[in-house]
């Protein structure tokens, strides 16, 4: 009798594995949070540190138009103006963007409304490869092809935030494409077929119709390029020029907040000054994805509500 | 304006437009393609680079980048595993889900040069592993992570309940139901998401420069201690990858034929790439036959 009543009171070996299972799944994915508060926590500690220890000046560092953090200017403060990384990295990402958005909406529209046998065929799995090119082969492209071109052009070094913008817009144009495709084709069949029945033709379907209601997820798309395009590091760094001035025209150099970094964080000595104000921009660079983030949340749940 | 000419107008326009896409695609692959393949030899694909003359090759960085891929699928699939299980499988729809459900989105979404810093910052130089295959082995799991657990989880959201409610009528516990059931159903498509996050993994370079290192030490192919300075399977060794090697020879490298060695090494890159989007379809595919009755 006990030990009947001890077998079916005791905990079972399925019950045991359960519980096992259960918290080793759940480990990984606390671990997973765990990565990113300390990714937030690091960075903001050492970012911060720059305002809190060398007592740098949050709106000088931001509106600082010279960065030469070795050197210090006419009133003993150290010249650390982030402005032209903060403005090239803003003006490349936009530009990029704005060229890349009726390039990628046309194509996708192409691959789903007009011919989407071809589209499927050809376009869907080289696209899909362009997806997975590594971002330094984008960049070394920029600098044997586009370099020169922009230097042929315009004359100058060929380096500068023209050659930055088209390399970009190169290496988002994959990604924003294949992302609208699928909003496209997500859209439910009998909306064209019901803008047909009433006489719309192809393009006053597409235009009035199919574009407007793929609209929330177009914009997550580009948001999403844009997003990529501000936080890619070397191909950009490859290109730009990497002279951390105001840029003064489009064909002049420039840097971005991920070219000073890549090229600083090495030539810095940790905790020093100089290489807290590094810490700073990787800082703003994790705040700007978190922005993005943000506006694709708030798109999504607009999207929704209609 | 009429309906009809504005709707052959715009189609001529997306026309034009879907053409010149295709033409700077293809234009791009047949670029990289064109440049880089006539630079592809035996010898340049077995011999170490060389610093200051022509000539020279990319044995280790191709060696470093498939053992830093090899090392970095070892951590991170366990963990995706992991965590894409419990998601799907026993997470509640509360707050403490949505707060995670967040971070991986937000951990997706970071810039791959913030993950290398964090990478560079906590176990470069705090856990003191130095530049080593090992932290980039751990930069890189970080980057691959979020969008690993994302593929694992749809991966097993698209096993229909039914196999679920199969498993409980069998009474099967939840945790054998997922082991048993679950898992080898959703695993050609999880097999898929590690070979295509693989491309990514083995093309990435910022989260690598300072975390993997950018030198490429000579290696001894016939010493296989993993404990031995020049071995190549040690993980406490700096490890240049094909990717940063790119980026390197390029931005600061004085070799002579720097265009050549980072044309050709361009392509081994695009054709990995390539061959692991084929092979992702393909083993994915074949998978889903051995392990079903599909024909």
């Amino acid at each position: 009798m006990d030990q009947i009543r001890e077998s079916l009171l005791k905990t079972s070996i399925a019950t045991k594995r359960e519980r096992f299972g259960r918290s080793i799944t759940m480990a990984a994915l606390i671990l997973i949070a765990v990565i990113v508060i300390s990714i937030f926590y690091f960075i903001a500690s050492k970012g911060l540190s720059t305002f809190f220890v060398d007592k740098i000046n949050v709106w000088d560092f931001l509106s600082g138009k010279t960065w030469n953090p070795s050197s210090t200017d006419a009133h003993g403060k150290p010249e650390v103006g982030a402005l032209p990384m903060i403005v090239g990295s803003f003006l490349i990402t936009v530009l990029s963007a704005i060229i890349a958005t009726p390039f990628a909406i046309g194509t996708a529209v192409f691959m789903t409304e007009i011919s989407p046998k071809n589209g499927s065929r050809i376009l869907q799995p080289v696209i899909e490869l362009l997806v997975g090119i590594p971002s330094v082969v984008y960049g070394f492209i920029g600098l044997t092809v586009i370099v020169p071109l922009q230097r042929h052009i315009f004359g100058g070094s060929g380096f500068g935030v023209l050659a930055g913008t088209v390399v970009l817009f190169v290496m988002i144009l994959p990604t924003v494409t294949s992302m609208t495709v699928d909003t496209l084709r997500s859209v439910p069949h009998y909306y064209r077929e019901s803008a047909l029945a009433i006489g719309a033709t192809r393009w006053q379907a597409i235009y009035k119709v199919i574009l407007r209601a793929a609209t929330p997820g177009i914009l997550t798309a580009i948001v999403f390029g844009m997003a990529r395009a501000f936080g890619e590091a070397l191909a950009v760094q490859m290109v730009v020029g990497n002279a951390p001035i105001l840029p003064a025209n489009l064909t002049s150099p420039a840097a971005t907040l991920t070219s000073i970094l890549t090229q600083g964080i090495g030539n810095t000595v940790m905790g020093s000054m100089q290489n807290d104000v590094l810490w700073t921009l990787a800082l703003i660079l994790l705040l700007m994805s978190l922005v993005f983030n943000i506006i694709i949340r708030l798109i999504g749940k607009k999207g929704e509500l209609k | 304006m009429n309906a009809k000419v504005s709707n052959k107008i715009a189609t001529a326009i997306l026309y034009l437009i879907a053409g010149l896409v295709i033409l700077l695609l293809a234009g791009l692959l047949g670029f990289i393609l064109f440049n880089g393949v006539p630079h592809l030899s035996w010898h340049f694909l077995t011999s170490p680079s060389l610093a200051f003359q022509a000539g020279g090759g990319i044995a280790f960085q191709l060696f470093n980048s498939i053992y830093l891929l090899f090392i970095t699928m070892l951590i991170s699939f366990p963990i995706a595993l992991g965590a894409g299980i419990y998601l799907n499988e026993y997470a509640k729809q509360n707050i403490f889900t949505t707060i995670i459900r967040t971070a991986i989105e937000i951990l997706s979404s970071l810039p791959s040069v913030v993950v290398g810093l964090f990478g560079f910052l906590l176990i470069v130089v705090k856990l003191k592993l130095g530049f080593s295959i090992l932290s980039g082995a751990i930069a890189l799991t970080i980057f691959n992570l979020p969008l690993l657990t994302r593929s694992v989880e749809g991966s097993l959201k698209s096993i229909p309940d039914l196999q679920r409610e199969a498993g409980a009528a069998l009474g099967l516990s939840k945790w054998e139901t997922v082991i048993h059931v679950i898992f080898p159903a959703a695993l050609p498509s999880i097999v898929t998401g590690v070979v295509l996050s693989a491309g990514r993994v083995f093309g990435e370079a910022a989260a690598l420069i300072y975390t993997a290192g950018q030198s490429a030490p000579a290696l001894n192919f016939s010493d296989w201690n993993p404990f031995d300075a020049a071995s190549p399977l040690n993980l406490m060794r700096p490890a240049e990858t094909l990717a940063v090697h790119i980026w390197k020879i390029n931005s600061e490298g004085i070799q002579p034929d720097a265009a050549q060695v980072s044309a050709g090494a361009s392509a081994v890159l695009i054709i990995a790439v390539l061959i692991f989007n084929i092979s992702a379809r393909w083993i994915g595919k074949v998978l889903y036959k051995r392990l079903t009755s599909a024909r």
